[in-house]
């Protein structure tokens, strides 16, 4: 392990805003991405269906 | 008579009949060129640095806004169909329309930008190598834009997407050119740059135009 | 070959060595390649939250903080995972384009146009996580260094190649269009970076490479290869689910 405590996990050296930034945009993106898609196919299904 | 030679006087002809429109590229080169000490400011030192650079990608732009009508009025008309069903290769009519283009466009810049130049307070050796790598770079941007021109044949998007699409294939032509330019302002050798942006001359010559003429049958088949 | 007449069969069957050419034909027909690729949907996802979770782990809790860098260049485990894709992606793209242009084959075509938006989206992640990455680092938000000004215009021949086949309406011209564009700029992709790399030394301003990787350690090493697979996986995913999308779509 290389965190002493939560707050040090959070803080990365106080780089915390950059890390984690990049971290949850990126991850974001990602799941957005995916979210987008899977309503594309569903809908597209859905349009087949009828 | 041949083929690119026939397209080529058709479009000498028809584009002095057009001269307003014809020059208009050449206009925006020199408003646009114009804008930067405005809004940079007039010290010539400033002005001395920047000017490579702005006066190869204003030409650049200018080269690209009148290709982007390459072959509408011709599509319009219906002439070009004519072009693809004629017995001459599809490649050498392209290269026709395109030096015609080039003839009419681009070489006014190669002529324009020294005077430019000369107002931006540039030494009279790297007026002269703006010239040259602009003649040499001219023409690239002519293959290149009329690429783009035949892809985007029709389509109501007009010049912005021949511009996005366009834009980065020019990056090297670009770095070379204005870089030659920059070179010799700094006292150093264009020879380098200028030899890669004849290269990219050649290859762009040997390459595009069959690219183009791809392109010109994806849009109208 | 595709059938054009009948979409769901393949002339490829007719001739010899068919059995082993129908496995390959498989892929290449619609209907087939939709029910494929819903199968395989749940493992992808599975294995690119698995492989993203253990790397993230990795690159946490086990490998070390950088001696330069302090804890910033843990960014790396996604920023250069995402350029790796948008740059392979971009050259698979370009691949299938191609194929189905000059084979007529439809499914290629799809497979193109359901690649482009991921890639687009690894090379913008690449540059953001670039650009926060250089701050901490070297102070600024940006810098005109070879290696991202060459992925910026990657982006833009991304966007170039969505703008245009979203601007054709027939997609028969859509996709053929697309293909030569993508086949030209992944034809100028090295003659770009070439030029990229000349124009950056030449201005001794940006010498230093933004986003410079650390020395690397064991770990390191492998939480990013776990990232990259990670990003794999979540492409085959997603470009697979957006496929099938566009397989009922263009049925209509």
């Amino acid at each position: 392990m290389n965190w002493p405590s939560l707050e040090a996990f959070l803080y990365m050296g106080g780089h915390g805003l950059y890390v984690w930034g990049s971290y949850v945009l990126t991850i974001g993106l990602l799941a957005a991405e995916a979210w987008f898609v899977l309503r594309r196919q569903r809908r597209a299904q859905q349009e087949g269906a009828r | 008579m041949s083929g690119w030679r026939a397209v080529l006087r058709r479009d000498l002809r028809l584009a002095a009949r057009r001269r307003i429109e014809a020059l208009l590229p050449l206009g925006f080169f020199v408003v646009a060129a114009g804008l930067f000490p405005l809004g940079v400011g007039p010290e010539r030192e400033t002005l001395r640095q920047i000017a490579p650079g702005v006066l190869w990608v204003c030409a650049l732009l200018a080269a690209m806004l009148s290709v982007t009508t390459l072959f509408a009025s011709d599509h319009q008309d219906g002439s070009l169909e004519q072009m693809l069903l004629a017995p001459h290769a599809l490649v050498e009519l392209v290269a026709g329309k395109v030096l015609a283009q080039w003839l009419t466009s681009g070489l006014p810049l190669v002529v324009a930008a020294p005077l430019i130049g000369v107002a931006f307070d540039m030494h009279a050796a790297s007026i002269g190598v703006l010239a040259l790598t602009l003649l040499l770079g001219t023409p690239i941007l002519g293959w290149l834009g009329a690429l783009g021109a035949a892809l985007t044949l029709g389509l109501r998007s007009g010049a912005a997407l021949v511009f996005l699409i366009v834009l980065p294939l020019a990056v090297p032509a670009l770095i070379f050119g204005a870089g030659a330019v920059a070179a010799v302002d700094s006292g150093l050798s264009p020879r380098g740059h200028i030899s890669l942006l004849g290269a990219l001359l050649i290859a762009s010559t040997m390459g595009v135009p069959f690219a183009i003429a791809a392109a010109l049958r994806i849009s109208v088949d | 070959m595709q059938d054009r007449a009948h979409p769901g069969r393949s002339t490829l069957a007719s001739l010899p060595g068919a059995e082993a050419a129908g496995r390959w034909t498989r892929f290449a027909s619609p209907p087939r390649f939709y029910a494929l690729a819903g199968a395989w949907l749940p493992w992808l996802w599975a294995i690119a939250l698995a492989s993203g979770a253990i790397g993230l782990y990795f690159g946490f809790f086990v490998a070390p903080t950088d001696a330069q860098q302090g804890e910033s260049y843990r960014i790396i485990f996604i920023h250069v995972p995402a350029a790796w894709m948008s740059m392979l992606v971009y050259l698979v793209l370009a691949f299938w384009a191609a194929w189905g242009w000059i084979l007529n084959a439809r499914m290629a075509s799809m497979y193109a146009r359901a690649l482009a938006p991921t890639g687009a989206l690894f090379t913008l992640i690449a540059l953001v996580t670039g650009s926060l990455w250089g701050r901490p680092t070297w102070g600024t938000w940006w810098v005109w260094d070879a290696r991202i000004t060459s992925e910026f215009i990657l982006l833009l021949l991304y966007l170039g190649y969505i703008a245009l086949t979203e601007a054709i309406d027939e997609p028969r011209r859509a996709a053929n269009a697309g293909a030569l564009l993508a086949l030209v700029g992944a034809i100028n992709i090295p003659i770009i970076y070439f030029s990229v790399q000349w124009w950056n030394t030449l201005h001794q301003g940006a010498t230093i490479s933004a986003t410079a990787a650390p020395k690397m350690a064991a770990t390191m090493f492998t939480a990013l290869l776990l990232m990259t697979a990670s990003f794999w996986a979540y492409t085959f995913a997603v470009v697979f689910a957006r496929a099938r999308a566009i397989v009922l779509e263009e049925r209509r």
